[in-house]
């Protein structure tokens, strides 16, 4: 993906939680797809979405709480790619990148300013360009950072996929690690 | 030969990188797991990926799955058989016994003795040993940290990497040390102190960060105070928190299930020894607290850094300067439906939570069951008092806690993780007031709509007994 344009849902609240993105009572499933309806279930009620929009604005420290890799299937299941923030809660951020959605981080004047901006305009677009790491939003324009080069889009589809490779690889290495160590524990001991 | 200057992270850390040479350019090291535990919630899609890629489990005898998140607090009927309301529960729960039994990974199910809340029973089982290197799919992992082990949450991605290498693909996070000094005032709890750090540094300041939590009161906690602070490290932001292992650590250790014993038990305690953070070691970052100073906590917004001492008056939003922080805070307390300005105290509570993997064992139900004897819960209350595990609840229930509990009015339940996310059903009414011993007030955590206020059991029960916000110190 090298450039995203599309409308943005804004939510311009910190400390945003994954008990908010998605409560724990849709959490009884053994799926990872059809999580997207009940993004921000409790919350939102539709009320600000654009059910099109691809772009999350959110407040600072997104994504706080638990580990439930579920907020992340239950954003790419609604459509969004790319979430713009000032900073992100450090389990999220590596469950985004894992399942191809993008985390990007922008200054807090920056955000400032795009967060007026969609306040006044909701429908205005807003342009990720990935390759040059810029974004716009009508008059505003900001550099972005985001650990893009770890980014894979392929793994929404087999989630971890590629890590998962790069781990299976590596067997002699860890195999080689477990030759010079006992186990610490045997869960099976007493079986 | 180990460096001067070397962190009990640092020592952990290397101890299990599986690539030589540390990770070029910030890239990940490979770092290697020695105990994976799961449950019901994480695991499901991580077995489906096994199966999709026609991979096993490396290490099964490393890994042990217990059933917590989403299974009932109601007894069992006269069958032995477990009422289970939701279907999509009992779909989930099935599929773990499955896949545990396919895959050949050690199964607590419901009833089971060593059942519990994942974060209290691997420690009691003495699965958690100083210098290891723990995941699980749920956040609060951090809680072994206690015991001077690495331990930490992983997405449900990552525990099929664990699953079929047993290695995990990590970025070496950067270490804070949280130095805690002076004894405790009556009243105050390990929870007041880990929510009164929370409150000062707040829920973000861990974030790329280790906590390594230091300094006298520390040392002088149980091992259960202990993790109570470690808990919480994620509510700071931090996906780990460690706390140097010593002879409590030690003597806790001692005689448990899966803890090595006799000559095996000596040596590794030598072992333990070597893992001390060097006197000359320099963290990232660095705070001091004065715990002479902490008082009973109470949250008053919708995240645990939304702290103050029970008596303060609620912080005014339009004090913050900050315009994001006073949005968050202004929708915080109209959300919780509080006023600022003014102390809680006397502020009705409806529904009092004395559970979960923060304060669920055996000293929490006793600290509780202490403020409950020979008082009674308040007719405008109800009080849910549900132990970490079985364990927990046989011990509680040989000192007699359990007949404390019910004589007082409060629900004695089956151990789980309950109302703490409210997904078995145990919930609250939509714009209920809870006071929960959890460690999460998240806006619906608790049921939609819910409101909840963190604290000590001490408090909880506290509240209990006189239906609003109480300052625990005046029943003690
Ligand atoms: S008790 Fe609560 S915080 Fe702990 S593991 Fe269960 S749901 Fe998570």
């Amino acid at each position: 993906m090298e450039t995203l344009a599309s409308h943005a849902i804004l939510l311009p609240i910190d400390n945003i939680d994954t008990d908010r993105i998605i409560p724990a009572r849709f959490l009884i499933t053994t799926k990872t797809k059809g999580l997207g309806r009940h993004f921000f279930s409790d919350w939102m009620h539709g009320s600000s979405a654009l059910t099109d929009a691809r772009v999350l604005v959110v407040g600072h420290n997104f994504g706080c709480g638990s580990s439930r890799e579920h907020a992340v299937w239950a954003l790419a299941d609604f459509g969004i790619e790319a979430v713009v923030s000032t900073g992100f809660a450090d389990i999220f951020h590596a469950n985004a990148l894992r399942n191809g959605l993008i985390p990007v981080v922008v200054g807090p004047e920056d955000h400032e300013k795009l967060v007026t901006e969609l306040e006044t305009s909701p429908e205005q677009e807003v342009v990720i360009d990935f390759a040059s790491r810029r974004l716009s939003c009508g008059s505003i324009e900001a550099g972005f950072t985001a650990a893009i080069d770890t980014v894979r889009i392929e793994d929404r589809e087999t989630p971890g996929g590629e890590e998962l490779d790069a781990l299976l690889r590596q067997a002699d290495l860890i195999g080689r690690h477990e030759a010079g160590r006992q186990p610490r524990v045997d869960t099976r001991k007493d079986l | 030969m180990t460096d001067p200057g070397t962190t009990l992270f640092d020592r952990i850390w290397d101890d299990h990188r599986v690539n030589a040479a540390p990770a070029p350019d910030g890239g990940p090291d490979t770092l290697y797991i020695d105990l994976h535990l799961i449950h019901e919630v994480t695991s499901p899609q991580a077995f489906s990926i096994l199966r999709e890629r026609g991979l096993g489990l490396r290490r099964p005898g490393q890994t042990v799955a217990t059933m917590d998140h989403s299974i009932p607090s109601t007894p069992p009927g006269p069958d032995g058989r477990y009422v289970i309301e939701d279907p999509d529960a009992e779909v989930q729960l099935a599929a773990l016994a499955r896949n545990c039994d396919e895959f050949g990974v050690p199964l607590f199910p419901m009833g089971h003795e060593n059942q519990g809340i994942v974060h209290v029973t691997a420690p009691e089982l003495g699965l958690v040993q100083p210098g290891m290197t723990i995941v699980c799919g749920d956040s609060h992992t951090a809680t072994h940290g206690a015991f001077g082990a690495l331990a930490f949450g992983i997405g449900t991605s990552q525990v099929a990497h664990v699953f079929a290498t047993q290695c995990l693909l990590a970025h070496r996070p950067r270490t804070f040390e949280i130095r805690i000094d002076g004894a405790l005032q009556p009243g105050v709890t390990a929870k007041d102190v880990i929510l009164s750090v929370i409150a000062g540094i707040g829920t973000e300041a861990g974030t790329g960060h280790v906590f390594e939590y230091t300094g006298t009161t520390i040392r002088a906690m149980s091992m259960e105070e202990r993790m109570t602070v470690t808990n919480m490290s994620i509510e700071g932001g931090a996906t780990a928190g460690l706390i140097q292992p010593d002879d409590t650590t030690f003597d806790y250790l001692a005689g448990r299930q899966y803890a090595p014993r006799g000559a095996a038990f000596d040596d590794a305690v030598a072992r333990w020894r070597r893992l001390a953070t060097d006197e000359s070691a320099a963290y990232h970052r660095s705070v001091e607290i004065d715990a002479r100073r902490v008082e009973p906590m109470i949250t008053y917004g919708t995240n645990p850094g939304m702290g103050m001492a029970v008596h303060e008056p609620v912080p005014d939003p339009a004090a913050l300067t900050n315009a994001s922080d006073r949005r968050s805070a202004q929708r915080a307390l109209e959300y919780m439906r509080i006023e600022p300005g003014k102390p809680l105290l006397g502020h009705p509570v409806e529904v009092v939570f004395v559970g979960s993997c923060t304060n669920s064992r055996l000293s929490d139900l006793r600290d509780a069951a202490r403020i409950l004897e020979g008082r009674k819960v308040s007719d405008t209350v109800r009080m849910l008092v549900v132990p970490g595990s079985q364990r927990t609840k046989r011990a509680a229930e040989d000192e007699g806690l359990d007949t404390i509990f019910k004589t007082a009015g409060a629900e004695w339940r089956e151990p789980g993780c309950s109302m703490c996310l409210a997904m078995n059903g145990d919930r609250l009414e939509p714009g209920q007031l809870s006071v929960s011993t959890s460690n999460r007030n998240f806006e619906g955590r608790q049921g939609p709509s819910g409101r909840t206020i963190l604290a000590s059991p001490l408090t909880a029960a506290a509240c209990a007994v006189t239906g609003v916000i109480t300052d625990v110190r005046e029943l003690l």
